[in-house]
């Protein structure tokens, strides 16, 4: 039976009810390998890991990557980074980084002189 | 706006069933790492159940938009005037642009594209049941752009609040560009609701015709099953159907009242004691009738995508370059 449709660009393609079933199955990787997409807003501003585009090649990664990630708000570069060439730490070794935030000493706010320094100051006075 | 069923430590035996194969001391940590309120990554050890519902949510979410950018596709090049037209061109746009990025989050869990695909292509997967009608008018695609639009919102607003890290990402970029979508639809639904006898009797005739779909939106009354639970306690599951349904009443019924346009329920009304919504139950058999397949229009949507998957097809195996694998990706 054919499908009676109100968009007038399926009723010319004639669909019939066969149609709604499955002809082949797409193949892996039929839809591509992936890219890794960065994005910088503005110059000067670092370029920040968006989201992924699949792509046959890193010049249709670029385009793809300005259609899907470049929609809003400016743009001054786009990166992408084929997703099999990023090396990255395990999530067993989270750990390592756990104690990063105690490590006072490599912060600003570690080192407090002004009270030292009032100190001294009334010392001469007197 | 999180979920309102609350499980106490005592209660939490009763999903010893539903976690007997899943390693004790793992699972203790990916449960104090979302009651933390952590985000769960690709890479994280994660219950099966997890990743499937996960997955099954994030797949249909997908799913989803692409069938939904066929009915307002369908009207762009009817659509009244140049600058509507460059709207619903992009919002189109927009859609298809939703579903890769929800594709890719998807595929994290270790699905591939083209595998979700084929499930949505042989009928395996579900999307949401109000694409499987007809925008028969303009004023439908007005409607479609506000009410549709401002479900889809507060389903994925209440979801960006879950636990995985991938769907969040995916859905603070979608709620952001779905914001113009909504403002769009409501300005060409106060236009035609604002203009003239014809024009209000087009907007009127939409929302009769449209609203048993939008009462269906959010789906049916939740069974609060062992299973529901669990997934509300690991942030999969935020809301449940009906308090979705509450919100959405609250705020949009008043702006379709306000323009002077009637809902086909003579039994809604907000009870201004308990501050909820009443109204009649939709036809809930209808709803699984359809969802089932047998909607006005299932069989012409996944025709066309069928035929735009298999027409696509040379062109995408012309591109493909052997000598580079597939990986999943990372984020």
């Amino acid at each position: 039976m054919k499908i009676i449709s109100l968009d007038p660009r399926v009723e010319r393609l004639e669909f019939r009810e066969e149609h709604w079933q499955p002809q082949r199955p797409l193949t892996a990787g039929e839809q591509w390998p992936t890219y890794e997409v960065f994005h910088m807003k503005k110059r000067g501003t670092q370029p920040v890991h968006v989201g992924i585009v699949h792509a046959p090649t890193p010049e249709m990664a670029l385009a793809f990557a300005k259609e899907q990630y470049a929609r809003r708000g400016t743009t001054v570069r786009l990166w992408v980074v084929p997703s099999d060439q990023v090396y990255a730490t395990s999530p067993e070794d989270e750990a390592i980084f756990a104690t990063t935030p105690e490590k006072i000493h490599r912060e600003p706010f570690a080192y407090k002189v002004k009270e030292k320094i009032e100190r001294y100051k009334k010392s001469q006075k007197k | 706006m999180y979920g309102t069923i609350h499980i106490s430590e005592e209660e939490y035996g009763q999903f010893a069933e539903l976690l007997k194969n899943e390693d004790p001391e793992k699972l203790a940590e990916f449960e104090d790492r979302i009651q933390r309120g952590e985000k769960i990554e690709p890479d994280d050890w994660m219950p099966q159940l997890y990743r499937r519902q996960v997955l099954r949510m994030i797949e249909q979410h997908a799913h989803s938009e692409i069938i939904g950018a066929l009915p307002e596709g369908t009207w762009i090049t009817r659509a009244p005037g140049f600058r509507r037209k460059m709207a619903l061109m992009a919002k189109v746009q927009d859609e298809i642009g939703h579903a890769q990025l929800l594709y890719s989050a998807a595929e994290t869990l270790g699905k591939t594209r083209e595998e979700m695909i084929n499930d949505l292509l042989a009928g395996k997967s579900k999307y949401s049941n109000v694409f499987n009608y007809p925008a028969k008018t303009w004023a439908d695609v007005a409607l479609i752009g506000f009410l549709v639009d401002a479900g889809a919102i507060i389903n994925q607003v209440t979801n960006a609040k879950g636990s995985y890290g991938p769907y969040v990402r995916a859905l603070e970029r979608i709620c952001y560009e779905e914001a113009f979508h909504l403002k769009q639809g409501h300005d060409a639904f106060v236009a035609l609701a604002t203009g003239t006898p014809a024009q209000r009797a087009m907007i009127q005739d939409a929302l009769n015709r449209w609203w048993q779909p939008l009462m269906h939106f959010f789906g049916p009354p939740d069974n609060i099953s062992t299973h529901t639970k669990l997934l509300t306690r690991w942030k999969v599951k935020m809301a449940t159907n009906d308090e979705m349904r509450q919100w959405y009443l609250d705020q949009y019924v008043p702006k379709i009242w306000e323009l002077g346009l009637t809902l086909p329920d003579p039994a809604l009304r907000k009870d201004p004691e308990t501050g909820k919504w009443e109204y009649s139950d939709p036809d809930w058999d209808e709803f699984f009738r359809v969802i089932n397949g047998d909607g006005p229009l299932n069989k012409e949507r996944l025709a066309v995508r069928r035929w735009a998957e298999e027409h696509g097809r040379w062109i995408r195996q012309a591109l493909q370059k052997p000598e580079r694998s597939y990986v999943t990706p990372f984020a």
